[in-house]
């Protein structure tokens, strides 16, 4: 299962790159938040797919899964979503003050800074 | 008893409350309350001067970081003394003469803070032990001299002159700094002490003479020396008491004390012998050469320092000979070079001092310093031209002024080294006489410059924009106090040999017993020798010269401006500019794709590269979870709606796509056994598809994006790239067991936390800061999307940024 996942991963990374490289402004969000989405597999992977139950400690239960990864998941999600929501709303502030989210354009030039 | 370390402190004490008190002092000019610092620690170190005398040294340590070896200790021996008793009292003379000079209109209290600043830095730099914190008060002084040098911030001239000394300067400091590290390396210790009395087992360690060479980088570029003495004259846009007081008497001397202290131990080796020397003979040369064809005053005492200072230093270097015979009664004879240095040191300060403010006097009243405007002020100025004519004839070497004592004293040194044996100074020796000989002539005539061209001669009143009248009195006690002091130090030499000389000696060659062998007695006459003949010699040579300026001043001419040492630094300085924004403008264009890239690539060719050369990569099937058909199911719908998301047509299909994604990580999160992540993701992936659909009816549309094949590759390769390796780090690090999971300290979590959700234990009790900075993190940004939401309609209202 694990090779499974990380070649899941690979394909999620490779996807995120490919929208983050784009001009438009919308994709790299996505894109950022599809690396996100990467990210957490790759560090729940990285725990061991193994354990037989939840990571609660309650009489007769020794095998669970490594808590450590769950944990820094559980932040880096509530971290990646407000990135996501404020990048969201910069591109809607920006789209309506320069009137476009091609990055290209926003760079502006020497005479128009 | 009284710490030295405090007298050190004192000056940034008072630098640090003057920006808070300077508004009580509407009514007094701020420095006769500065002046109290100087004067006071110049009594405080005065009254330690018999103690001193009597070979008596003050060491005070405080432990800064001891770990490191870095330590705040003070030292107080005889050459310390010196050098702070120099600055104190050259540094209260000048405030005082500064409080007549600068108006209250000025911002007094930036420039006295500055100056406050630099005293504490310098007095650092002599009395620190510890080699760090000798090099943070060096980097310090060059720091405020910046300050001071700028202080008419408008005048491009200040600016630019500020810029190059502080270069120039700084660059030498940080050559210095390396030569210190290297020091430390051989010898294990920061303590200059600690060095010099284990130097003698590394004089042949490969790192002896690079870092002897570096730490007189840092010596030259501060004291001036050619070629790095360019900064010099370009720093005498600052005001004149700064002039005066840093580029005269005190900062532009750290060099040669730095020199003096590190005689004892790098004195004994050839290469120090040779290269301070001659160095300090080409600047004593070119300085007194170039002084002669200035005709503004100031430029032309700078030069005129710049010369000096070579003197002094070409002494050091010749008294450091005398290290190599070890102690003996021939070896006592070439330390006199040293000696003469020190005297020589003390009476620079006290004539070119007065002259500086001689010049200042000029500037201040007349409102010009240029010598083709100035002329026969001997009779309306007569004070100030009698301290101008004091100074100027005790720096030709003219009885009856210190300036004689010294010179005759440097010429007989330059006779001495002729004899020695060694080094090769039999064939080269007579090279020294000789430079000195011509240099001082050039001497001579810059000083009669001087006198008969500012002061003698016929007055032209009608070049000048005020009218010619006498210096009020306040302006003129500084430099008749030095003028004093010139006449003094000739009448009683002695006195100052034996109690200020004499121990700075034993610093030096602290290996030469008993000190009092190593002080000479100064006498004005002592019959007719090599050095009296040399100095009548200069006055006829240079009085000839003098008289007939008009026809060999042309040679000057020879010199052109484009092969100057000034152009080169204009050249470099210029075309280090272009040549850097060049490079950056390249790769820094505004383009976010371009930065990314490099991140990508440089993420590739790191993680990638490190894989692969440290064969990291290795997995074992054997431990992994079975596979189970849902969990395939779901996979080959991630991929396939990771994919497909690049060729999505609308956004709509996009959103739905970055849900199905969402929604299949809750569903991993569940196979996983990760509850609490299952329902996280599940609440915000609703969340953020609402926002997101939200957001959308404000957005422009999903266009298809118009990319070049070349761009499409580009980036296709690279992401491809980027999964790659992270499939790669992915399967490495699954069976990766060189380190025990730190995971197991969590799992005591009903004892430690008393949770028996570890994940919720962790977040909440183990690494609950983490959590609180995260909530902080999120409220940032929701205050980010607020603002960035309710600051749209006022500023489209009044549309600010089209008017």
């Amino acid at each position: 299962m694990e090779i499974l996942m990380s070649i899941l991963i690979g394909f999620l990374f490779m996807a995120a790159v490919y929208l983050i490289l784009s001009r438009s402004l919308l994709r790299i969000i996505i894109g950022t938040g599809l690396l996100s989405h990467g990210t957490h597999l790759l560090l729940l992977t990285m725990g061991g797919l193994g354990g037989k139950s939840a990571p609660v400690l309650a009489d007769g239960i020794t095998d669970y899964a490594d808590p450590l990864p769950q944990a820094l998941i559980l932040t880096a999600i509530v971290i990646s979503f407000g990135v996501t929501a404020f990048s969201l709303v910069l591109a809607y502030r920006a789209y309506k003050v320069v009137g476009t989210d091609n990055m290209d354009l926003m760079k502006g030039n020497e005479d128009n800074d | 008893m009284f710490s030295i370390n405090l007298v050190i402190l004192i000056p940034f004490i008072v630098a640090a409350l003057l920006p808070f008190t300077y508004r009580r002092f509407k009514k007094a000019h701020l420095g006769w309350f500065v002046l109290i610092v100087p004067f006071v620690l110049f009594v405080i170190l005065a009254r330690l001067i018999p103690s001193v005398a009597s070979g008596k040294t003050y060491v005070h340590t405080y432990e800064w970081i001891p770990t490191l070896d870095f330590n705040f200790t003070t030292y107080l021996d005889g050459l310390s003394m010196i050098f702070a008793l120099l600055i104190t009292g050259v540094g209260s003379l000048v405030i005082l003469y500064s409080i007549f000079y600068l108006s209250s209109k000025e911002s007094l209290q930036h420039f006295y803070c500055y100056l406050l600043l630099f005293m504490g830095a310098m007095l650092g730099v002599v009395f620190s032990d510890n080699l760090m914190v000798l090099y943070v008060f060096w980097e310090l002084t060059s720091v405020s001299s910046f300050l001071l040098i700028a202080f008419w911030n408008h005048r491009q001239a200040s600016r630019y002159g500020a810029q190059k000394a502080m270069l120039i300067t700084v660059s030498g400091g940080i050559a210095m700094l390396v030569g210190f590290i290297m020091l430390h390396t051989m010898t294990g210790s920061f303590s200059i002490r600690e060095i010099i009395a284990s130097i003698s087992e590394f004089s042949e360690h490969s790192l002896f003479i690079p870092a002897m060479i570096l730490i007189l980088l840092g010596a030259f570029t501060k004291s001036a020396q050619f070629p790095f003495h360019i900064w010099l004259p370009d720093a005498m846009e600052a005001p004149t008491p700064v002039s005066a007081y840093l580029h005269s008497a005190t900062m532009v001397k750290a060099g040669i004390y730095l020199v003096a202290r590190f005689t004892p131990v790098f004195g004994a080796d050839e290469v120090w012998f040779w290269v301070v020397s001659i160095v300090g003979m080409i600047t004593l040369f070119w300085g007194s050469f170039n002084a002669v064809k200035q005709t503004d005053l100031k430029a032309l005492l700078a030069f005129s320092t710049i010369s000096q200072l070579g003197l002094i230093m070409s002494l050091l270097g010749l008294g450091s000979i005398a290290l190599q015979f070890g102690y003996s009664a021939d070896s006592v004879l070439y330390t006199q070079a040293t000696f003469a240095a020190l005297f020589h040191l003390i009476n620079h300060s006290t004539f070119k001092g007065a002259l500086f403010m001689v010049v200042g006097i000029l500037d201040h009243e007349l409102g010009t310093r240029d010598v083709r405007r100035l002329g026969g002020l001997m009779t309306l100025m007569p004070f100030t031209f009698t301290v101008a004519l004091i100074g100027s004839l005790s720096m030709a070497g003219l009885p009856p002024f210190n300036g004689f004592l010294s010179k005759e004293m440097f010429f007989a040194a330059t006779v001495h080294i002729m004899n020695v044996d060694i080094f090769d100074l039999s064939s080269f020796g007579i090279i020294f006489p000789v430079v000195a000989w011509i240099a001082s002539v050039f001497t001579f005539v810059y000083c009669m410059i001087i006198i008969f061209k500012a002061f003698l001669g016929k007055p032209q009143p009608e070049k000048l924009d005020k009218p010619i009248h006498e210096a009020p009195f306040g302006m003129l006690i500084s430099p008749m106090i030095l003028a004093a002091l010139v006449i003094g130090i000739f009448l009683f030499p002695n006195l100052l040999g034996q109690y200020i000389l004499q121990p700075a000696m034993s610093s030096i060659y602290p290996t030469f017993g008993d000190s009092a062998d190593l002080t000479p007695k100064i006498s004005a006459w002592h019959g007719v020798n090599p050095e009296l003949l040399m100095t009548i010699g200069v006055i006829i040579v240079g009085a000839i010269l003098f008289k007939f300026l008009k026809l060999w001043k042309p040679i000057y001419g020879l010199f052109s401006s484009r092969f100057t040492f000034n152009a080169l630094y204009s050249n470099f300085l210029a075309s280090a500019v272009s040549k850097s924004n060049l490079i950056t403008n390249r790769y820094m264009n505004g383009l976010l794709r371009h930065y990314l890239l490099y991140i990508f690539v440089f993420f590739i060719v790191t993680v990638g590269g490190y894989l692969f050369y440290s064969k990291a990569f290795a997995f074992d099937i054997s431990t992994n979870a079975g596979f189970r058909v849902y969990e395939v199911c779901l996979v080959a719908i991630m991929a396939v709606a990771a994919v497909s998301m690049l060729f999505a047509k609308s956004r709509m299909t996009a959103t739905l796509l970055n849900g199905v994604l969402g929604y299949s990580i809750a569903i991993f999160f569940v196979i996983f056994r990760a509850p609490d992540l299952a329902l996280t993701q599940l609440v915000v992936e609703s969340v953020t598809t609402a926002l997101f659909l939200l957001a959308f009816s404000h957005l422009p549309d999903w266009k298809k994006e118009k990319l070049s094949k070349r761009t499409k590759g580009i980036n296709g390769i690279i992401s491809v790239a980027v999964g790659l390796l992270v499939v790669l780090v992915g399967l490495s690090v699954v069976d990766f067991n060189q380190f025990d999971p730190i995971s197991s300290y969590f799992e005591n979590a009903y004892e430690l936390a008393g949770g028996a959700n570890i994940v919720n234990a962790i977040l909440g009790d183990f690494r609950g800061f983490d959590t609180m900075l995260e909530v902080v993190v999120l409220f940032i940004a929701g205050l980010g999307v607020y603002s960035m939401i309710k600051l749209r309609a006022k500023k489209e209202d009044e549309n600010i940024e089209d008017q």
